[in-house]
């Protein structure tokens, strides 16, 4: 089999190291090396997002990315959404709203949620539902989605006014 | 397989160059990956192009923009100046999967990839792009449409890879538009698309044009004819017909699980139509 | 009596709000666990070989060499999984389907499988095995499967349902007639007959979790499975049957489910990877990729289907037929006699009859998707009835409205209606805005009805008091779309405390009895049902121990507000005693406090829904875009109406894609082409609107709370709704599913000339 490569990387604030087969992807990485199960594989191949983590930043589907790619990155994951025991905006507002059935695509769409309200604190349903795009939901319609995502944004805007 | 981040773009065409089986650049991955994982190419060799800086900024120069081989897609859309010099190209960039593709997927990634739907490409030849090419035997520049040669296949040799694309300076009155057919609002393989570029002379009326298919042949296809049926023109009704018509006419469309040669054909010629009425108001046409 | 199923009017304190649900913190957290994210010390990775051939002899298959592969600890083939089945034909296809035995039946028919080290390993070793092919003529769609010459999918098939039965064999399975009255001369009293016939195309479930399981077998015969799944039970009884294990000594656990919709109803690849386990005596992980799902799990039926009804003037209905060819996949089942029995539910009909067929051809075995059968049926008639409007020059809700079913009404398939929803659904669509509200240019609305079933079945439920005066709820239902919160609900009601003391949990199969599997909405149905009963009995030993402490006659307690409250004056001086009070003393007075119940929920109320739909199209292209969506259904009781809402939404959305994109297509070679989220095209969330809902409450009088199943329903009317909408748009009607973006301009040049 192949070689095995170092990585040393940081996930949801955490110094990690790792050692990968090249063909591994980050999401085989994070789900089978580092135990973090929350990013899931609804397709391998980008077309669903359930694998949704952030690369420096920058949203990407994780079962595209290799393992060794990670090298020295900031990955955060579903994981590290909630800070100091405290669930993040959008994770109460899913709730709240049922914006959930199964369960198997929210880890992706919080990731996604988040990184379009990081660069837009206040999209409208069409910037919503267009950020969204790359998160298939086969259970809710993407209503209480779309609701729960409109929801969070204003609750962080208005925490952020009172601050 | 072996996986290799080199740190200059000597050092990965020298691994390209040297390697003894299959090798690939990876740039975003979106593509690559996912022919990897499905067990259609098995490489001997994979060269992570992200670590080398030159591949990874866009660039205004003296002559237009540089976009490194290694930019994600979504920054050429954060990239205010760029976008409003070449809406077409940013936005054909900017249609290419989700916003987690964006993150990650290039536009020469998309060029590379040799797929005749490839969404960047028909932008990219109407408004005249060209191709940094690197290779063992040093730098050549090519014109972005003679780097596709049919599905799949490039011009590029053994050890080359496209270290940037270059974009003119706009001409003065002058605008492009970028349109694709998709079942769905987004995440489809274009079926139909169609990239319009044109410069307008005085009282309106079109000076030059260049109109490019997308989907409708085994590359994308550069169709003078049509750009011949709106020049001189107002881009008026008749052009825009006769345009559509010398698009069909172009067409050389599959059957496949996308979409069928009618339908193709047909759509081409809308899509055109409307890409050049977009691309005539950019220019400044009333 | 503690186990009465008869609706009682009752006010509810609980039951109908909107709390959040159980298990919400760990779904948005990432630590709820689902089939793939489970793993045991020294697994191994399970890998199957897959017929890339439609129909193909397998002469032979070489597994010396994967065998010899480092690191690979088992391969197995259906040698390794003999014939058990004692001539069930059902469990003998279950085993078939799960591996090839001498000839693979469609693109995707699992061959082989391997259990290696690592997955680098493991898809090495699928490589290295040689599967000796004869390639056999196959056939994909539903009407050439039925022609005399057709290449035969199931040689020992003759047509059932035939008098006298055929000697030769065929692709239909089986012919399924329902129906009453006289249709021929019904459409003799007929003004006005119209007729037409119909395309679907194959659709999947397109849950977004793929089929995924955990098997450890021991030496010992004793073994454990942890998969995704709509019923462990019923897995469990399938994967010891098919192995050759005790049912007691296989312990199976429903992980959480990322969605099935009838897809995770039956077994894939679950025995394969315990029979790896065996083999191997290791733990097991398949998980499959989204190809493996689409090429071999899974989907619906294809179908055609003609129509024919005939009305008097006034509009109303004298007779209608319909036959439906239902395409089964390889293996043969009920989806054809499903769509004949739906077909004409909707309406109060002297006269109808339908025959329905099931054909075998080389595609995966069909399984159950989402009120299985109905949308085509229901895409079939409710465009007929549409078009029967247009000739009547009849408002089409009007017509429905007219012909609708109602109490009392004799079902095209049988029963005698009872208090149902199709009537008041309608009512509430005439009534909607959504009805009057403006259309613009190239835009169209329409309307169409749906039927379903719903089912009730075998369930068990606990319910344990803690001495805290918390209560664990422990189902055997799955929960597949937050039912966990709804029968929270229940127990809070029946109890009398608050929602947030009880902690609901779905069982294991060694802690419960048997569940059947949470389909046909039975979930909240049935095991609610349980739950109340459950809860009741837990009542009467509240009872008899607040009795015991107070030391009265048993029969002077009663049960109030979650309080024991002793009744006779002579007791006025007893202060009520709480249940967390009965229940800390429960050491003392003999011991935990308990409610269980088993029982066949029968009862389940059949559900209507009437859907609105504004679409736009544009002529040039064939694009379609839904502006606005509306859904009305029936759902006898709204348990926690975010939920109902959310299966209306979903059904809904699901019918969208099915309507206007998705849809298996097939090579000539008999592949699969589109096996991919890529080219298997579900709706993103910037393809939809927002879905307005509105929930009706027609009780269901078999059921103490009036609850009917809501999970199926809402996807059978969005064909014909969206059908109707788009030929009103396009001016041109549409016949054929998907209405994808080349069928509708196509329809639109051809009804331009």
């Amino acid at each position: 089999m192949s070689e095995g490569i170092h990585v040393a990387t940081t996930v949801n604030g955490d110094a990690v190291e790792y050692v990968c087969s090249p063909r591994e992807t980050l999401l085989d990485v994070l789900r089978n090396r580092l135990g973090l199960t929350g990013a899931k594989e609804g397709c391998g191949t980008g077309d669903c997002g359930a694998c949704s983590v952030t690369v420096d930043g920058r949203l990407v589907c994780s079962c595209l990315v290799l393992g060794a790619e990670a090298d020295g990155r900031e990955v955060t994951t579903v994981e590290g959404l909630s800070t100091g025991g405290k669930l993040h905006p959008l994770q109460t507002k899913f709730i709240e709203h049922a914006a959930l059935q199964c369960g198997i695509c929210t880890p992706g769409f919080l990731v996604s949620a988040k990184a379009l309200l990081d660069r837009n604190p206040d999209p409208n349903e069409e910037e919503i539902r267009y950020a969204l795009a790359g998160n298939l939901c086969r259970c809710t319609g993407y209503d209480k989605i779309v609701r729960a995502v409109s929801a969070a944004a204003k609750e962080i805007r208005n925490s952020n006014a009172n601050r | 397989m072996r996986y290799e981040a080199p740190r200059t773009i000597k050092e990965a065409t020298g691994l390209l160059a040297k390697a003894k089986g299959s090798a690939f650049v990876l740039a975003g991955g979106s593509d690559l990956l996912v022919r990897l994982k499905s067990g259609m190419i098995e490489p001997e060799l994979v060269v992570d192009i992200k670590r080398i800086p030159s591949m990874q900024t866009v660039t205004k120069t003296a002559s237009g923009f540089r976009i490194g081989g290694a930019v994600p897609c979504a920054a050429l859309g954060e990239n205010a100046v760029l976008k409003k010099a070449w809406p077409g190209v940013v936005e054909a960039a900017n249609v290419i999967g989700s916003d987690q593709i964006q993150g990650r997927c290039t536009i020469v990634g998309n060029l590379c990839n040799a797929s005749p739907a490839a969404d960047s490409v028909p932008a990219m030849v109407a408004a005249g792009a060209k191709a940094s090419v690197v290779g063992p035997k040093g730098k050549r520049t090519i014109a972005v449409e003679d780097v596709v040669t049919g599905p799949g296949k490039t011009s590029l040799k053994k050890g080359e890879v496209i270290e940037a694309i270059t974009l003119p300076k706009p001409a003065p009155k002058s605008g492009d538009a970028f349109l694709r057919f998709i079942p769905r609002t987004e995440m489809d393989i274009a079926v139909v698309s169609a990239g319009v570029c044109l410069t307008l002379g005085s009282k309106g009326v079109v000076k030059k044009a260049r109109v490019v298919l997308g989907a409708v042949g085994p590359t994308v296809l550069l169709v003078p004819a049509a750009a011949k049926a709106i020049i001189g023109t107002t881009l008026d009704d008749a052009a825009l017909a006769e345009l559509a018509a010398a698009c069909e006419a172009a067409c050389k469309p599959i059957d496949d699980k996308r979409g069928t040669i009618e339908f193709r054909t047909e759509v081409a010629g809308v899509l055109a139509r409307r890409a050049a009425v977009i691309a005539y108001q950019r220019a400044g046409g009333q | 009596m503690a186990t009465d199923t008869t609706f009682t009017n009752q006010e509810f304190k609980i039951v109908g709000t909107r709390p959040p649900r159980p298990d919400g913190v760990d779904k948005v957290t990432g630590r709820a666990r689902f089939g793939a994210d489970a793993s045991a010390a020294g697994q191994l990775v399970g890998l199957v070989l897959r017929s890339p051939h439609a129909h193909a002899k397998i002469k032979k298959i070489d597994t010396s060499k994967a065998e010899k592969l480092k690191g690979v600890k088992a391969v197995v083939t259906s040698a390794d999984l003999p014939d058990l089945t004692k001539g069930d034909r059902g469990m003998f296809d279950m085993l078939e389907n799960c591996m090839a035995r001498d000839r693979a039946l469609y693109d995707g028919h699992a061959v082989a499988a391997v259990a290696a080290i690592d997955a680098e390993t493991a898809r090495q070793a699928l490589k290295l095995i040689k599967v000796d092919y004869e390639v056999l003529p196959h056939v994909t769609d539903v009407d050439e499967a039925m022609k005399p010459n057709a290449p035969i999918v199931q040689p020992y098939i003759r047509t059932a349902g035939i008098e006298p039965k055929p000697t030769k064999a065929s692709n239909v399975a089986q012919k399924s007639e329902f129906g009453h009255g006289d249709v021929e001369a019904g459409f003799k009293q007929a003004d006005v007959i119209v007729e037409r016939s119909y395309k679907t195309e194959q659709t999947h479930q397109g849950y977004i979790e793929p089929h995924a399981c955990l098997a450890s077998v021991g030496p010992d015969g004793q073994g454990e499975l942890w998969v995704t799944t709509q019923g462990h039970f019923t897995f469990r009884n399938v994967c010891a049957g098919l192995l050759g294990m005790d049912i007691a000594k296989l312990k199976v656990t429903s992980s959480e489910i990322g969605g099935g919709f009838g897809g995770k109803t039956h077994v894939w690849a679950e025995p394969v990877a315990l029979a790896l386990s065996r083999k191997a005596n290791r733990p097991v992980k398949l998980v499959m990729t989204r190809e493996e799902v689409f090429r071999a799990t899974g989907p619906t039926c294809s179908t055609s289907i003609d129509v024919k009804i005939g009305a008097t003037k006034d509009g109303r209905i004298t007779a209608a037929t319909a036959t439906l060819r239902y395409q089964d996949g390889a293996f043969t089942s009920i989806w054809g006699m499903l769509g004949a029995m739906t077909s004409f539910a909707c309406y109060d009909l002297a006269n109808v009859k339908s025959v329905g067929y099931d054909v075998l051809v080389n595609r995966p075995k069909v399984a159950a998707y989402r009120a299985p059968s109905a949308p085509m049926a229901a895409f079939a008639v409710e465009s007929t009835m549409d078009l029967l409007a247009a000739e009547l020059k009849m408002d089409p809700i009007d017509l429905r409205i007219r012909n609708a079913a109602k109490e009392g009404t004799r079902a095209s398939y049988g029963p005698t209606y009872g208090p149902i929803g199709i009537g008041p659904t309608l009512q509430a669509a005439k009534n909607h805005p959504h009805m009057k509200a403006p259309l613009g240019k190239n835009q169209g609305r329409g309307m169409a009805c749906g039927f379903w079933f719903n089912f009730g079945g075998q369930t068990c439920t606990d319910l344990n008091i803690g001495v805290d005066g918390t209560v664990s709820l422990t189902v055997g239902t799955v929960d597949v779309g937050g039912s966990r919160a709804s029968l929270s609900l229940i127990a809070a009601e029946e109890l009398g405390i608050p929602y947030d003391r009880i902690k609901c949990t779905i069982a294991d199969t060694a802690s419960l009895g048997h569940n059947d599997t949470t389909e046909g909405s039975r979930g909240t149905f049935s095991s609610g049902m349980a739950t109340i009963f459950a809860a009741r009995n837990a009542i009467q030993v509240l009872k008899a121990r607040a009795a015991k402490m107070w030391d009265i006659d048993v029969a002077d307690v009663d049960w109030k507000n979650g309080r024991a409250v002793a009744l006779r004056a002579e007791h006025g001086n007893l202060n009520e005693l709480t249940l967390g009070e009965i229940a800390a003393k429960s050491p003392q007075t003999g011991g935990p406090i308990a409610g269980h119940n088993e029982t066949v929920a029968d009862g389940a109320g059949v559900s209507f829904a009437t859907h609105i739909c504004d679409i736009e199209v544009d002529p040039e292209t064939g694009k379609t875009k839904i502006l606005r969506y509306t859904v009305i259904q029936d759902a006898g009781k709204a348990i926690h109406p975010d939920y109902v809402e959310g299966q209306f939404q979903g059904a809904a959305a699901q019918g969208i894609g099915w309507a206007l994109n998705e849809e298996y297509i097939y090579g000539t070679d008999g592949r699969l082409q589109n096996a991919g989220f890529l080219d298997y095209r579900i709706p993103v969330c910037s393809d939809l609107p927002f879905i307005d809902t509105q929930i009706l409450e027609i009780p269901n009088p078999g059921h103490p709370y009036g609850v009917r199943g809501v999970g199926e329903t809402s996807i059978v009317p969005p064909l014909a709704a969206i059908a109707n909408a788009l030929s009103n748009a396009a001016g041109v009607r549409m016949t054929h599913i998907p209405m994808s973006p080349p069928r509708v301009l196509k329809a639109i040049k051809n009804g331009r000339h």
